[in-house]
């Protein structure tokens, strides 16, 4: 290896990259996807979903926080990582109540597409069914709790751009929820607002704006038209308002 | 309910200097104070304080002994852990909630008195144990708990109850240096001056002195890259949040070593370059704190602690933070989260605790055991320390014995002791099976009781639960596995969800609903968690399951049902809330089970 050679390798392709980059920045900078739900390039990468874990020379780690190295060795859609990633996908849609059939947020959302891209067709594991609540308490965004998948995506953006930090996460263990920065814990009686770019980066319908479900009919929208390892990360928020 | 006291919160607040970084132990005092931490006041101190209510919400909800509501005047904890069942503590459980008159886990209506499980309070040799408002009491039986109840019935403050009923014993059954080595307090530190801080450093390496939580990080290694990475201040941290189901060696020596832990924590700000360092006291040792308080109290008047520490320009002083009751804070990242008063979530790494630790400054975080070994090390040198021990694995380790053993307690061996010899001092006999390590160790059977204690064997932070053949060592399993579904800070999925699986899946062998589909489901979960979770609770949270399904498979075959399929729930059952709801409960509000029964039986 050379001193000043910048490249390492994914799945047997050589990759370059510029120094400080991670796994992930150097991989979609190469056109190569790594599946992920809580990473966003716009943010801090938290590594929590742990979907765009890879193989580093052997070892597994999360691809949105490791650092590259010249010439590492990195796995990534290999039989061994898709499978568990699966596992991942399915273990997120029974910890929750998603009801993809009727959801508005269908066809755009991020944690959909990354189960037809795992190749996800059924739950495996037993629903868990739990009581999340609802808060229908502000004007314009509806929280539903029963569709987060605790990525702290709003949490990041409200502390970091919006400086508000409307959101935090509460509890430990299967109890761990999205709370609100409010006396009463409703949306509504935040300074959260539409405009708050916390409102726009929900990879999954917990967190969506009211009256203005189903714009576009199946088969037009985001997903539908171009799978997510094309699209990566692009949030269907900016789709919306690019046809909007 | 009590009314709050603002002028009384505003002294807390004093106390702490209105410090955001010390929320968690604003909260505690708040805690401790008012049985629990309301909206109203969580609202006042994130004003106070300028911290986003969203995070005091999620710290509160976060820690086990902290409370979104009040729990009431008398908060009874009682511990869980295998040890503890094993002695009884289901029996207290029991009485206490009957002549409490009171639900686990709900405050009594009255709101005096709150009654729920913990995991293991760090008392397995002297179980089954309990905390009542952070006051432990030890070998409770069904009687005590009765008048337990009765002084809590009648309103009796803690402080009127006959003290001995607080006595935590210190059982050391084999003492090696460390326990039978009383060193006079700032001999090390003397030696440290006199010979300067390459030479300890070198001295420490030579020894090859490794991190005794269990990880075993060379402690040279780990001082050396902290001490040379740059930074605005550096600190020592002294992870004393013994967690481990099992472990107790910790609680011995804060209690009795204290000096040495503060006197090996000083050596190691003197080698990084740090004037500051922090103990981080689990809260089932709460009761160990007003010692430690005085013991550094009295380190600064012989100036072994402070300013110009012995003479010499070198200022250090230690600060000690207090848990409140999280597992997964063992984890040193984890850990100094919890240090800069946020939830104890583990931060992703690199960058490592040595280079970026607390406030994102270098920071060396070592166990308590560990920091006693430097001093050591430091006095008596490498050579010394070399004498005992395996090459791999030198010095000796604390061990803490629990279980079926006619001797619990601690036992102090050179790494590469059998856990033959362990058992054989301790008195087991009949020994069915061995936890080395605590549920995220190893499990061991007979055939395996020759293996050694040591790095390169059997690796242990000091945890060693002895069941004997009388025990059901499936339930042994399901009590470590609900441990670590409880534990999981919930911050990666595949832990937070993961560990939940596999509780359910022990929960349905053990209640004889389960098929040999699930012992596959549980090896694919378990690989899936293993590999992808993010520290080392949920990397080995499958480990009693993974352990036993390897070496005890038929204890498991035994307890599957022989159907080729069985609903994964009581159809029947499910439908509980639907005639709860109608307000039903006639023979007509049933499934019909027997059709289903006859065909089971074919």
């Amino acid at each position: 290896m050379q001193e000043n050679d910048f490249t390492f390798v994914i799945d047997g392709n050589s990759v370059s990259f510029e120094p400080g980059q991670t796994i992930m920045e150097a991989a979609t900078q190469a056109g190569i996807y790594i599946p992920h739900l809580c990473y966003n390039p716009e943010f801090r990468p938290r590594g929590s979903c742990k979907l765009c874990t890879v193989k580093i020379n052997g070892h597994f780690g999360t691809a949105c926080t490791l650092p590259v190295m010249a010439g590492t060795q990195v796995e990534n859609a290999t039989p061994e990582l898709m499978e568990m990633r699966r596992k991942v996908v399915q273990m997120l849609f029974v910890e929750g109540n998603h009801y993809c059939p009727f959801c508005e947020k269908s066809g755009n959302c991020q944690l959909q597409a990354v189960a037809y891209y795992v190749g996800m067709t059924d739950m495996h594991f037993p629903m868990f069914y739990p009581h999340r609540n609802v808060d229908a308490s502000h004007p314009d965004m509806l929280l539903d709790r029963d569709r987060c998948i605790q990525c702290e995506l709003c949490v990041r953006a409200s502390h970091d751009v919006d400086h508000k930090d409307v959101f935090g996460l509460a509890g430990r263990s299967m109890q761990t929820h999205l709370v609100i920065n409010s006396e009463s814990g409703l949306l509504g009686d935040s300074d959260f607002s539409i405009n708050d770019q916390a409102a726009h980066v929900c990879p999954t319908g917990a967190l969506i704006p009211k009256s203005q479900a189903y714009p576009l009919p199946i088969g037009e929208r985001l997903y539908d038209r171009q799978d997510i390892s094309v699209v990566g990360h692009h949030q269907p928020a900016t789709e919306d308002k690019d046809h909007g | 309910m009590q009314a709050i006291n603002y002028q009384r919160i505003n002294h807390i607040l004093d106390a702490h200097h209105r410090d955001p970084l010390q929320l968690l132990q604003i909260l505690l005092s708040i805690q401790i104070e008012y049985g629990g931490v309301s909206a109203p006041v969580r609202d006042y101190i994130s004003k106070a304080l300028g911290v986003p209510l969203a995070q005091v919400h999620g710290v509160v909800e976060f820690y086990h002994f902290l409370s979104p509501v009040p729990l009431g005047q008398f908060r009874i904890y009682v511990a869980d852990n295998i040890t503890d069942r094993m002695l009884g503590n289901g029996r207290v459980m029991e009485t206490l909630l009957e002549r409490l008159g009171v639900t686990l886990g709900t405050p009594r209506a009255d709101g005096r008195v709150f009654v729920d499980y913990t995991s293991c309070t760090g008392l397995c040799d002297q179980g089954p144990a309990l905390l009542i408002n952070g006051r432990p009491l030890t070998r409770v039986t069904p009687e005590h708990a009765e008048e337990i109840a009765a002084r809590i019935n009648a309103g009796e403050p803690l402080d009127g109850w006959p003290s001995q009923w607080f006595h935590v014993e210190e059982s050391v059954r084999v003492a090696g240096p460390v326990l039978t080595t009383h060193t006079e307090p700032g001999r090390a530190l003397q030696a440290a001056f006199s010979k300067g801080r390459e030479h300890l450093l070198k001295e420490i390496d030579k020894a090859g002195l490794r991190g005794r939580g269990g990880a075993g990080f060379r402690t040279a290694l780990k001082w050396r890259v902290c001490r040379d990475a740059p930074g605005k201040a550096h600190y020592v941290i002294c992870n004393a949040d013994e967690g481990e189901p099992g472990t107790f060696k910790d609680r011995i020596l804060l209690t009795r070593f204290a000096d040495a832990v503060f006197e090996g924590m000083t050596l190691a700000g003197r080698v990084i370059g740090a004037n500051k360092g922090f103990l981080y006291l689990r809260a089932e040792y709460a009761y160990i704190y007003p010692h430690l308080i005085a013991t550094l109290a009295r380190r600064r008047a012989e100036h072994l602690l402070g300013e110009d520490i012995l003479g010499h320009e070198f200022s250090f002083d230690i600060e000690i933070h207090l848990g409140a009751g999280a597992y997964v804070a063992g984890e040193e990242s984890a850990l100094i989260e919890s240090l800069e008063g946020k939830r104890a979530v583990p931060r992703p790494r690199p960058p490592y605790t040595a280079t970026h630790g607390y406030l994102n400054q270098p920071s060396v975080c070592n166990n308590v055991e560990t920091f006693v070994k430097t001093g050591l090390i430091a006095l008596y040198g490498s050579d010394w320390f070399l004498e005992s021990g395996t090459r791999q694995s030198p010095g000796t380790k604390l061990l803490s014995v629990s279980g079926d053993v006619a001797r619990p307690g601690i036992y102090e061996y050179p790494f590469g002791v059998s856990v033959q010899t362990v058992l054989d001092a301790a008195g087991a006999s009949d020994t069915q099976a061995v936890q080395v390590g605590g549920p995220s160790g190893t499990c061991i059977t007979p055939a395996e009781f020759g293996r050694s204690i040591s790095y390169e064997d059997l690796s242990t932070g000091g945890s060693f639960m002895v069941f004997g053949r009388q025990r059901d060592m499936l339930e042994v399993v399901q009590n470590f596995t609900h441990f670590f579904a409880g534990e999981s800070c919930g911050f990666c999925s595949p832990c937070r969800i993961g560990t939940q699986l596999l509780r359910q899946s022990i929960d349905k062998i053990v209640s004889g609903h389960a098929t040999a589909r699930e012992l596959a489901d549980i090896e694919e979960t378990a690989r899936c968690t293993r590999s992808m979770s993010h520290c080392g609770l949920g990397q080995t949270a499958a480990n009693p399951l993974l352990d036993t399904l390897k070496r005890m498979r038929p204890l498991y075959e035994a307890r599957l049902c022989s159907l080729d399929f069985v609903p994964g729930f009581d159809l029947d059952d499910a439908l509980a809330e639907a005639r709860d709801l109608a307000q039903r409960d006639d023979l007509h509000a049933h499934l019909t089970q027997a059709g289903e029964t006859d065909h089971a039986r074919k």
